[in-house]
């Protein structure tokens, strides 16, 4: 197991599938939210599943409507497990504390170049500090 | 956080319980973010357009509008983004009955909560400017990115539920670019050649927010060499946020914060040329012949862009959808002063108090079959390609063009 320290963190420890990638995330930019897809054509990520998913990617995007479609993807139960970034932008921490979503973020390295995609990870707010911990490597 | 009295009382639920939730999700934003206290805000700007919110979140809306009226009005001037929809013009976008629906409840409870429905992301050019040193909870980042950089306001983006938090609290956690600390620029960018056209400006913020890189980071550009408008600067900060997530910046000469916030030693990053902006437009219109619909909006049209497009239609007719977007602001003046009906004769349509991406664009691309998409708004190019279309960026003569040839370059 390899564990990896983030200053900060919200919601509850969950397991779940990595989905990784050097690139970005916003709500509005990057999915199609009633597919459950990234559909921006330009994202590392374009036309796979989040559902379910724990996203590990680099830093928080685009515009305000992220603080919404959290709450929004959550009533619906389409939406990723947790979101870890090394970066969050206000709007990501306003989304997840309305939606009561799982978040970590601010690491001493680059998170998506340490957790492999499609390892089984576990994001653990609660710990102190708060961590994400790799738990198997496919 | 260190509370004061008053945030305790909030806090214990004394202000009944949309002031308590309020205050306890701006505390969890805050902790997160590193904040230790609040700051007052004198004004408050949602963003909550339908299809952001879903009907979960209008919903959730309605719950704190079914509280007694002392307990759910706002305490501050409190004001909203574009809506989801122009009511006038629903039909012709081909916009379905229960998105009108869903708006119509939204603006229902925003009302009951005492919001002012000013449906508007320009409100720096028309509502009430911000001042040099003024704390604000303002959502929609254009919106923060130009009071903060050209008014010298102190905001970050405050998405829907924390803007609307904070006009039931009257304050906001104190981070980030409430900060004087977290204000001084962290990189310096030379531009070689100041842009001329508005595209071009959007095109700037868009290669300088691809260099920023995130909310962090205040970008300073020089070598600037006159003083832009504010329909540029909207345009310029419309994109850096879009493209960069970047809430602040400087431009040495011009705006009023860059003589003490940006170090001269600090070291030129990259310098910016004409071809950097030339090839950043190119990304956006390779292999795009025939164009489904010409879009002028994001942000909103001022009322001088509004005569420039109508001037640039004189003699042409739009063969293909041609929409014009503005705030319920501008729209009177431009019908009083005869420049919606120019547009409209000419075969285009005007639009108020909506934004083509706030306004469910991928239903109106696919009951329309709309695919391509032409506009002057490098923000717009950013967001469209996630709701399916495949967007060129023009200059607004080549927008009208295509409006009345249907194709790029005739």
């Amino acid at each position: 197991m390899t564990l990896f320290h983030a200053e900060a963190a919200m919601g509850r420890r969950v397991q779940g599938r990595a989905l990784v990638a050097k690139d970005g995330f916003s709500a509005r930019y990057d999915l199609d939210r009633a597919r459950g897809v990234f559909s921006r054509p330009e994202h590392r990520l374009a036309g796979q599943s989040y559902l379910g998913r724990i996203l590990v990617l680099d830093a928080a995007k685009g515009g305000v409507a992220t603080a919404w479609m959290l709450h929004e993807m959550a009533a619906r139960g389409v939406m990723p497990a947790a979101l870890v970034l090394n970066r969050v932008n206000p709007i990501m921490v306003q989304g997840a504390a309305l939606a009561d979503f799982t978040m970590l973020s601010g690491f001493d390295v680059d998170i998506t170049a340490m957790v492999p995609d499609g390892a089984l990870v576990e994001v653990d707010p609660e710990a102190d500090p708060p961590c994400l911990r790799v738990l198997v490597v496919p | 956080m260190r509370l004061t009295d008053e945030e305790r009382a909030m806090l214990a639920g004394k202000a009944g319980p949309a002031r308590q939730w309020a205050i306890e999700h701006q505390m969890r934003v805050g902790r997160y973010l590193g904040a230790v206290d609040f700051v007052p805000v004198s004004q408050a700007h949602i963003m909550a357009d339908t299809e952001s919110l879903g009907v979960a979140g209008v919903e959730w809306l309605e719950r704190l509008a079914a509280l007694p009226e002392p307990e759910r009005r706002v305490r501050i001037p409190t004001i909203t983004d574009p809506r989801g929809t122009d009511f006038a013009a629903a039909a012709r976008l081909k916009h379905q009955d229960w998105m009108l629906a869903l708006e119509r409840r939204a603006i229902a409870a925003f009302q009951s909560l005492g919001v002012l429905m000013t449906d508007t992301c320009i409100n720096y050019q028309t509502i009430m400017p911000a001042v040099l040193g003024e704390h604000m909870a303002y959502g929609d980042t254009g919106v923060v990115i130009y009071a903060n950089s050209v008014l010298g306001a102190r905001s970050n983006f405050e998405g829907g539920p924390s803007a609307l938090a904070a006009g039931l609290t009257g304050r906001t956690p104190r981070y980030g670019y409430h900060l004087l600390e977290k204000r001084r620029a962290t990189l310096k960018l030379c531009i070689d050649d100041t842009p001329s056209e508005l595209h071009e400006w959007g095109a700037l913020g868009g290669v300088v927010g691809r260099i920023a890189g995130d909310y962090w980071q205040v970008p300073a550009l020089v070598g600037i060499d006159r003083v832009p408008t504010s329909d540029e600067l909207k345009h310029f900060g419309a994109a850096l946020a879009s493209h960069g997530s970047v809430a602040l910046f400087h431009m040495v000469g011009v705006t009023p914060e860059a003589d003490h916030a940006v170090d001269p030693t600090l070291a030129v990053t990259a310098t910016i040329t004409a071809a950097d902006l030339a090839a950043f437009q190119a990304a956006y219109r390779a292999d795009l012949d025939k164009v489904d619909v010409v879009v002028f909006s994001s942000p909103q049209l001022s009322l001088v862009e509004l005569r420039d497009v109508a001037d640039l239609l004189d003699g042409c007719r739009a063969t293909i959808p041609l929409l014009v977007v503005t705030s319920p602001q501008v729209k009177p003046d431009a019908d009083r002063l005869g420049i919606t009906a120019r547009i409209e004769a000419a075969g285009g349509l005007v639009l108020s108090g909506m934004c083509f991406y706030q306004s469910y664009a991928r239903e109106m691309a696919e009951a329309n079959g709309w695919q391509t998409l032409v506009t002057p708004s490098a923000k717009l190019v950013n967001i469209l390609g996630g709701y399916g279309y495949r967007p060129a960026l023009l200059s607004m003569q080549e927008c009208v063009e295509a409006a009345c040839t249907g194709r790029i370059g005739g």
